[in-house]
């Protein structure tokens, strides 16, 4: 048996697996900033004291944990289409990863809320500060910062299970490779190449996130402590 | 001991009224009646689980109560029409576990409340949360986080959150309670000088010789009512021997 590995035929298709890559990324970028405006509205809603509210928020999360992304693509990708809604493969993927990631983004965040201690609340209380700057300034900011590990981590995720999409031909880093790959018969050294492309975007994720710690979370930039 | 600068016409600032209040099964609070004049210093004492903290807690409407009247500063805590905001703008309250908020400095916890709440400006809250820090002896911690300061430090610090918003009555639960014994009197010191200033205060405490310094008037608190009260002197002559003991067992 001999390995026979020729990139060259590939690599001069480096133009496409950029454009493959940045859609990839916005995609990530559209579903983290979505999903986490969804999470912070979500986890306040699971704890919302309207039952109905909690329901609801509760159903969704449960109904996006226990099946598979690739169905949720499918259900919004054919469910706009019957709805007589024409939009585009991208913006198919963008909304169905923005309501995958929504809801592990709430249990997420919701775990953080949960984890603020009583007395921090009812400091906050004291000090006649309405509901709304109470999650505001007591809850959400240092809840964020204590799950901003896990966050960033299922965003992390996410960019990778965005290869999904591909099946409904957004053209992202996957769909590009499976149709190079198609057409240069380079199976293997296609998607050794989407792979280095895929940890070099993760890592270029995680620095981002790293980054953004610093800016929106000046007591650690600080302090270099958990909170 | 304080210049009371009352007239007898004006009602107290925190006034209860047979207060009852149960938490399910268990009766916590069995009629309890007491009145908190401007510039008064009131102690709160008894033995743990006498009722103090609920107490407490009721008159800022921590705790809604089951029947009888408190009336704080012209509201009706007991009305379940309360404005809410409005009675705790006029109500400061430090907890015995102090409570700053973790991420932001002491000048923003400071400033917090009242560029949201008043709608101060930015710069009028700083200068003004430099003043009561340097009334809690803690100017040259504005831009520390609470993890950096010793427990004595953050409670003087909660001390000067609350008194930004420049309350009309503060309530102190055991607020040295969970500080080593050298750091309680740096605490205490500040509320002494609160009540020097004629700041009217409801407290609960164990010091015993903190309470008889400075209390106007002590309410001993047991089963639930106030079983003796009177100005400090009856913390060294009590009149019932529920209190005596109390006393004795120099809690
Ligand atoms: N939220 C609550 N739910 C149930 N029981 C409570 C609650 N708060 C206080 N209690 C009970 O009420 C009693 C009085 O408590 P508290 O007012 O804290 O007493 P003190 O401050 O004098 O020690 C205690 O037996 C306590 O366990
Ligand atoms: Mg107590």
């Amino acid at each position: 048996m001999n390995l026979n590995l020729d990139f060259a035929a590939i690599l001069e298709r480096w133009p496409a697996f950029l454009d493959g890559a940045l859609l990839t990324l916005q995609l990530a970028f559209i579903a983290t900033a979505l999903g986490t405006v969804i999470g912070v509205l979500g986890a306040i809603g699971r704890r919302s004291r309207h039952p109905v509210v909690s329901r609801l928020c509760g159903i969704y999360v449960e109904a996006i944990r226990n099946t598979p992304l690739l169905v949720q693509i499918f259900l919004v990708y054919f469910g706009l289409a019957s709805l007589g809604l024409k939009l585009s493969a991208f913006t198919v993927a963008a909304a169905a990863l923005t309501i995958n990631v929504g809801a592990y983004t709430t249990e997420i965040i919701r775990a953080g809320f949960d984890a603020i201690p009583r007395g921090q609340i009812e400091a906050a209380e004291g000090l006649a500060l309405s509901r709304a700057q109470i999650y505001w300034h007591v809850v959400m900011w240092p809840a964020i910062e204590r799950v901003y590990p896990s966050l960033t981590s299922q965003f992390v995720l996410l960019m990778l299970a965005s290869s999904v999409t591909s099946q409904i031909s957004a053209e992202e880093l996957t769909a590009v490779a499976n149709y190079i790959q198609s057409d240069t018969y380079r199976a293997f050294e296609t998607y050794i190449l989407v792979a280095i492309v895929y940890v070099v975007l993760s890592l270029v994720m995680r620095a981002g996130f790293w980054l953004l710690g610093l800016v929106i979370f000046p007591r650690r930039r600080r302090l270099g402590t958990p909170l | 001991m304080h210049n009371i600068t009352r007239t007898d016409t004006a009602p107290p600032v925190v006034g209860l009224s047979d207060v009852h209040k149960s938490f399910g099964a268990l009766k916590v609070l069995n009629g309890v009646s007491f009145e908190v004049n401007r510039g008064e210093v009131l102690v709160l004492i008894g033995r743990s689980g006498s009722g103090k903290s609920t107490a407490l807690r009721c008159i800022d409407r921590f705790e809604t109560i089951d029947s009888g009247e408190i009336i704080v500063c012209g509201h009706r805590v007991s009305d379940p029409k309360l404005d809410l905001r409005a009675l705790r703008q006029d109500v400061g309250i430090v907890f015995q576990s102090y409570n700053l908020f973790p991420h932001l400095t002491i000048e923003e916890n400071i400033t917090l409340a009242p560029c949201s709440v008043k709608g101060i400006s930015k710069s009028q809250a700083k200068e003004q949360a430099r003043q009561v820090l340097a009334q809690v002896g803690l100017e040259d911690k504005l831009r520390q986080y609470p993890e950096q300061l010793s427990g004595g430090q953050q409670q003087r610090a909660a001390i000067a959150r609350s008194l930004a918003m420049q309350p009309k009555v503060m309530l102190f639960d055991e607020v040295t309670s969970a500080l080593d014994p050298e750091l309680t009197g740096e605490v205490l010191k500040v509320i002494e000088a609160l009540a020097a200033d004629g700041m009217t205060m409801v407290m609960v405490t164990h010091e015993m010789g903190f309470a008889k310094g400075i209390a106007d008037r002590v309410v001993f608190m047991h089963r639930g009512k106030v079983h003796e009260t009177g100005p400090a002197a009856i913390l060294t002559s009590p009149a019932t021997p529920e209190l005596a003991q109390f006393v004795g067992t120099g809690l």
